[in-house]
Formats: C-alpha cells, sequence, structure tokens
C-alpha cells in the first residue's frame, strides 16, 4: 500500500488529479447538490442526463480531442500548433460546405467527415513539413495558419455563416435517441480508446518520446525524426477535424470567427496542466485528458458561482498559476527538501555518521 | 571560392575580414524588402503611397505595436516568449480611462497607473519564468487571461476619456517640417506625428543601445545563444531572464498609454491579437524565437513591412479583410521560409551547396558527430 501512495505521488499525473479532486471539493462544500445528475427530457422526448457533471464532461470533449493531437506534436516537436483552432473552422467550414450541397444522410455525414479530414490534415501536413523538414519552430510555424486560417475558412463559407438541420447532425452534436449520453463523450471516450491502443500496440508513442528527448539518438537508432514528427502532425490533423465537426454539430452552424475561439490556448494549457513538459519528450496521454477537464470544470464552476463571462478569464488564469507553481521543478525540489528535512533526520544522521 | 576569398584577405591586410552576422544579416534583408516594396507601391499604385502623412500614418496607428514588439524582441533573444503584450495595453487603457474619469486622477497619476500595470506583470512573469523556471508560453498565456479577464471586471462597457488634460496631451502633433502634401483646396497641409511615435522611436532606440551596448544585452545574446555555456561563463542567466521579462512588462504599460494617447478610449477589444502581431514584426525583423538573433531596428522595420503588405493590399483593392490576413500569412510564410535557407546555407558554409540542405538525414548526421 505505501509503496502504491509513493508511487502514485511520483506519477506525473498526481498534480492534475489533485487539482482535480481540489475542484471536486470545492464544488462540494459550496453546494452539496453540485454534481447531482437528473434525467431530463430534450425536446425530442428522449430521456437524457443533465447536470453539472454532464455539462463539464460534454464541453471539455473538443478540447480533450484536441489536447491528444497537441500532446504527441508537443512531445515530437518540441513546440506547440497554435494553430488548430483556425485549422478547425477550415475543417468545419468544408464539412458544412459539403452537408450542404447534398442532402444528409448517413454516409453522406461520414464523406464530409472524410473531406473534413483530408483537408486539415493537408494543413497539418504543411505545418508539419515546415516544422520537420525546414525545421522551424513549430510555434513559428504554425503563426501562418494563426492569422491566415480563419480567412481561409470565411473563404470556403463565401462570407457567411450557413447552418446546416438534420435530426442526424443533433444526433452528433447532442443526444442519439435511446442513448441517454450526449454523443460528443462518447465519441472523445471511442476516440481516446482508438489513439491509446494505438500507441499502446505500435512504437510509436515510444518513439515520439525518443525523438522529442533526443533527435540525434533517435535518427543514429533508425528512427526517422521527420516522419515521426509528421505523423504527429497527421494524427493532430484527424483530432482537429473531428474537433471541428464536432462543435459544428452542436451549435448547427459555422462561424469562421467564433468557432472554438481561443481554443488553442485552452488546448496548450490543458497539455501543460496534465504535466507534459512544453519543451517535448515524455508525455501522458492521459494527463493532457485530465488538464482538458480541469479546465473545463473551472470554467464551469466560475459559471455557477455567477462570475461574468469575460471575467472568467482573470480567476482561470490565477488558478492556471497556482497550478503551475506546484508542479514546477523548483517547487517539487523545495518540497522534496522540506519533506526530507522533516521526517527524515535519519537519513542525514547517517550521512553525518559516514562523513565521520 | 575558397582561392579567391583568400585572395581577397590577402588584399585586404593581415585582418581577415569578418563575416556579417546572422543578426545583422537578416536585418538588412528586412530593411531592404520594406524599401523594395515600399518603392513599388510608390510607382505602381501612386496616390496614397506618395503622401508622406500616410506614409507617417504607419507609426501613428503602429506606435504602440512597436513598443510592445521591442520588449518581446529583448524576450525573444533571451530565448523566451510573450504572449501578453495585448493584453496588458487593454488592461492599461481601461484602467487609465477608469482612473482619469471616476476617480478625478491627473495624468501623471495616470502614467506612473500604466508604468505600475506594467510593472506589476512584468515581475511577476519574471519571477516565474526566471527563479520558478515554469514555461514562458504559460506564464505569460496566464498573464494574457489574467489581464483580459481584469479589464471587464474594471469596467465592462467601453469607456471614453474627457479628461482636458488628458485631452490636450492625445491632441499634441509635432509637426515635421518640409513634409506635406497639397489638400483638395489646393492648401499646404504639413504632415504630422503624434506624441506616442516620439515615445516608440525613442524606446526603438534605447532598446538598440542596450541590446548592442550594455553589459545586460550582450548577456541576452549569450542566453538567447546557448544559457548553459553562458552559466559556465559566469553569467548570471536568471537575472539576466528576469530582467528581460521585466523590461517587457513595463514597455507593454508603455504601450498600453500610448495606445490610450492613440484612440483615447478603453475597451475590452483593444489591441486585440496585438501579441501575434508583435511576435510576426519581430520574426519579419529577423528575430529568431530559436533565441541569440535579433535586433530592436529589424523589429521596426518588420512592424513597417507587415503594415505596408497590408496597405498594398488594401490599395490593389482587395478590400475584404480576409485578403488581409491571407497575405499576411504568406508574407510570414515567405519570411520564414528565407531565414531557415539562409541559416541553413551558412551553417554549411558556402552557397554553392544549396540542393544539400533539402537533404534533412545527411544534416542530421553532421550534427550528430559534432
Amino acid at each position: 500500500m505505501g509503496s502504491l501512495i509513493k508511487k502514485f505521488t511520483r506519477s506525473q499525473l498526481a498534480i492534475p488529479l489533485f487539482a482535480l479532486f481540489l475542484l471536486v471539493i470545492f464544488n462540494l462544500i459550496r453546494d452539496p447538490s453540485f454534481f447531482s445528475i437528473d434525467i431530463a427530457t430534450n425536446n425530442d422526448g428522449n430521456a437524457v442526463l443533465s447536470g453539472n457533471l454532464i455539462s463539464i464532461l460534454n464541453g471539455a470533449s473538443a478540447i480533450a480531442i484536441l489536447s491528444i493531437g497537441m500532446t504527441l506534436i508537443t512531445s515530437s516537436c518540441k513546440g506547440q500548433d497554435i494553430s488548430v483552432a483556425a485549422m478547425a473552422a477550415i475543417a468545419g467550414s468544408v464539412f458544412v460546405s459539403v452537408l450542404r450541397s447534398n442532402e444528409i444522410t448517413i454516409p453522406v455525414l461520414l464523406l464530409a467527415f472524410l473531406f473534413g479530414c483530408v483537408v486539415a490534415v493537408l494543413f497539418s501536413l504543411f505545418n508539419g513539413i515546415l516544422v520537420a523538414v525546414f525545421k522551424i519552430q513549430p510555434m513559428i510555424a504554425t503563426l501562418i495558419l494563426f492569422s491566415a486560417g480563419r480567412s481561409i475558412a470565411y473563404w470556403i463559407n463565401g462570407g457567411a455563416t450557413p447552418t446546416i438541420s438534420s435530426p442526424l447532425i443533433t444526433a452528433i452534436g447532442g443526444f442519439i435517441p435511446g442513448i441517454p449520453i450526449p454523443t460528443p463523450i462518447i465519441i472523445m471516450v471511442v476516440f481516446l480508446i482508438l489513439i491509446s491502443l494505438l500507441l499502446r500496440f505500435t512504437n510509436l508513442g515510444l518513439y515520439t518520446q525518443v525523438v522529442g528527448i533526443n533527435e540525434g539518438t533517435a535518427h543514429l537508432n533508425g528512427i526517422s525524426p521527420v516522419w515521426i514528427k509528421l505523423i504527429a502532425f497527421i494524427i493532430s490533423g484527424v483530432c482537429v477535424a473531428t474537433a471541428g465537426c464536432i462543435t459544428v454539430c452542436r451549435i448547427g452552424l459555422i462561424n469562421h470567427e467564433t468557432l472554438l475561439l481561443d481554443a488553442e490556448m485552452d488546448v496548450i494549457l490543458s497539455v501543460a496542466i496534465g504535466g507534459n513538459a512544453l519543451s517535448g519528450g515524455k508525455f501522458n496521454l492521459y494527463g493532457s485528458v485530465i488538464g482538458a477537464y480541469i479546465i473545463q470544470a473551472l470554467t464551469v464552476t466560475l459559471y455557477a458561482m455567477k462570475v461574468p463571462s469575460a471575467a472568467v478569464k482573470a480567476y482561470k488564469a490565477i488558478v492556471i498559476i497556482v497550478i503551475v507553481v506546484f508542479s514546477s521543478p523548483v517547487a517539487k525540489d523545495f518540497v522534496v527538501r522540506m519533506y526530507k528535512k522533516l521526517f527524515k533526520k535519519q537519513a542525514e544522521k547517517e550521512v553525518q555518521a559516514k562523513a565521520a | 571560392m575558397k582561392k579567391g576569398k583568400d585572395l581577397f584577405t590577402e588584399i585586404r591586410g593581415k585582418k581577415p575580414r569578418e563575416p556579417i552576422s546572422n543578426t545583422n544579416l537578416l536585418m538588412t534583408i528586412t530593411i531592404c524588402t520594406f524599401i523594395g516594396m515600399y518603392m513599388i507601391a510608390m510607382f505602381v499604385w501612386g496616390g496614397g503611397f506618395l503622401n508622406p502623412q500616410q506614409f507617417l500614418d504607419l507609426f501613428n496607428n503602429n506606435a504602440f505595436l512597436v513598443i510592445i514588439a521591442c520588449g518581446l524582441t529583448m524576450i525573444m533573444i533571451s530565448g523566451g516568449i510573450d504572449i501578453s503584450g495585448g493584453g496588458i495595453t487593454a488592461l492599461v487603457t481601461m484602467a487609465c480611462v477608469v482612473y482619469l474619469e471616476d476617480h478625478g486622477g491627473t495624468v501623471a497619476g495616470s502614467i506612473l497607473m500604466a508604468l505600475g500595470i506594467g510593472l506589476f506583470f512584468g515581475l511577476l512573469h519574471g519571477i516565474l519564468v526566471a527563479y520558478l523556471e515554469i514555461q514562458p508560453f504559460i506564464v505569460t498565456l496566464a498573464g494574457m487571461f489574467f489581464a483580459r479577464g481584469m479589464v471587464t471586471i474594471v469596467s465592462i462597457a467601453p469607456r471614453t476619456a474627457s479628461h482636458e488634460a488628458f485631452l490636450s496631451l492625445k491632441q499634441m502633433r509635432i509637426t515635421i517640417p518640409g513634409l506635406g502634401y497639397y489638400g483638395k483646396t489646393g492648401v499646404f497641409i504639413p504632415a504630422q506625428i503624434e506624441l506616442g511615435v516620439v515615445i516608440a522611436l525613442i524606446v526603438v532606440i534605447a532598446v538598440a543601445v542596450i541590446l548592442k551596448w550594455t553589459r545586460f544585452g550582450r548577456n541576452l545574446y549569450a542566453v538567447g545563444g546557448n544559457s548553459h555555456s553562458a552559466l559556465t561563463l559566469g553569467i548570471n542567466v536568471k537575472r539576466t531572464k528576469f530582467f528581460a521579462y521585466l523590461m517587457a512588462g513595463i514597455l507593454s504599460g508603455i504601450a498600453g498609454y500610448v495606445y490610450l494617447l492613440h484612440t483615447g478610449a478603453g475597451d475590452a477589444a483593444n489591441a486585440t491579437q496585438a501579441e501575434m502581431q508583435a511576435i510576426a514584426s519581430n520574426i519579419i525583423g529577423g528575430t529568431l524565437l530559436t533565441g541569440g538573433v535579433g535586433n530592436a531596428i529589424g523589429t521596426l522595420f518588420g512592424m513597417l513591412s507587415l503594415k505596408t503588405i497590408t496597405n498594398i493590399v488594401i490599395a490593389s483593392g482587395l478590400t475584404k479583410p480576409y485578403y488581409q490576413s491571407i497575405t499576411t500569412g504568406l508574407m510570414l510564410c515567405f519570411f520564414i521560409l528565407l531565414q531557415s535557407v539562409i541559416l541553413a546555407v551558412r551553417e554549411k558554409g558556402a552557397v554553392g551547396l544549396l540542393p544539400e540542405w533539402l537533404k534533412p538525414g545527411k544534416k542530421d548526421k553532421k550534427k550528430n558527430r559534432i
């Protein structure tokens, strides 16, 4: 048991899980019914789950999906992609324009998603080639699409904000009839399982970390850093298309200006809160996903406390700084030193005895 | 090739000719591009581009951006990043307007307030990045969120300043002798610049001097180039980084006041995406995010190039806003690729080997051996 606790506190997930735990406790003390889940009936007459917990899980699904791709890019390229939200707007625009030119059926929906995926992967590969082949800093390389991406989406939409409405779209963005759990949560879980299986049964995860830790060593061991980085960008492209399509389905229209606005910052934050080093190397996918839920839980908590939506950012920043300070290496060293001072006088005595 | 070089150095004397540094090379390219672009615009579109006031308006409208970008230049040379400039600018404008209007403040007090806000953020970022070793992106992102959130906590509705002493300061214009244009009625209208432009130019020169001729400036280059060897050389890496963030914070505060002098209004939407434009100005101006290379003069010309291309796009009839951001993206792409190619070629040491750098495998091998 003791070793298990030790193992847990040393793990990367300790601080994000602890932060999530604190948030939950805080909410329970503030309002004991905060996490109660009701079964309500929605407009279509289906029994669905509703409550703050469901809205946290539902609201964070797009950010969580994006953070999966971002984790891989961060790990292998030692930098972040700041164009994910702009690319999601492009993918969403393609998705909508395919859907609007056809009658919405399941094959058309899949085809539209496929088109969105292809476009997003191509744009992501553009970033990837700049980063992997031309060896440009990821943040700088993605600044190009960050500034031009939403304009490309505007161009695809022809300057309008087209709407789509169909029972199929509400099934993806809201609830599938008969299933009380919101579909974005299911998509998120399926996506996470698929990516974890990919990392579990191939060497991709290991290779990505090797490239991130030492590119030269990876190359000497026969791993091509260029390809690993490109694969990270391809996976990120699929994540971007999925997140974009889910968001479009949820609101039923594509608005290139506001779709996933500032999501890239939230995504990078969730990667960092999840305990992943933004300077690349080792990563933990689940940490990033938990980070996304922490951010969403924080937002929902602040809304529940009647904080005006524009001011939420300020409180969010304070919490983020606190989390990041506690997980910083200097703070960790300090805690370890204090721990040793308080509880491990024995060890010091032994050292002194040896010195004597 | 090599023989020619030797001959050249022999003629020059014993002292071999020093190759131009990366910083100066990238800066020269930016300045040449800007001048070339403006010349072409003058010949092709004429009209507004021949009007000196339009040239000076580039400065009038973007003085705050130059100041933010100069602070960012110092941070980027030290190998960090700061994306809080726009947020701090918005917070300063709002705080100063509310202070002047509701609390009967004075102009001097509001200036002190702007500096104080900048100092607060600078201190916070500096301590967190330099001494607690947290990633600068996250720290300044939190700083940006905090500043943007605070703006709406100070006041949700946009506010306009009507303080008399402040308005007289705001309306102060400096006429440039000898420059001007003839209005529609044939009256000569002299070209004018705002007070903020003077502040911005002073900041550019001050930052350039600090980077070039002070110990702190040279330390910045050393820390950004290789922080480990800087440490072994006895440079206080942490303190150097701390002061870089501190100065960038103060400069963002000044930028906020300059923005207020230009628009006279406090609004939560002020200076939106200014941080990304500042980063773009720096990149075009030849400052590398990897650190160790860059110059404040280059940053100024980077901003000018960025805004001139927008003017050219508008002048050529593509007035829809999305053309402007697409061209900005293309221009960034062009400069980033150009810099990448130039640096790769220079690393190889010979221009004749241009196709070689396209083979990343070979390059990696060379790096590994080192």
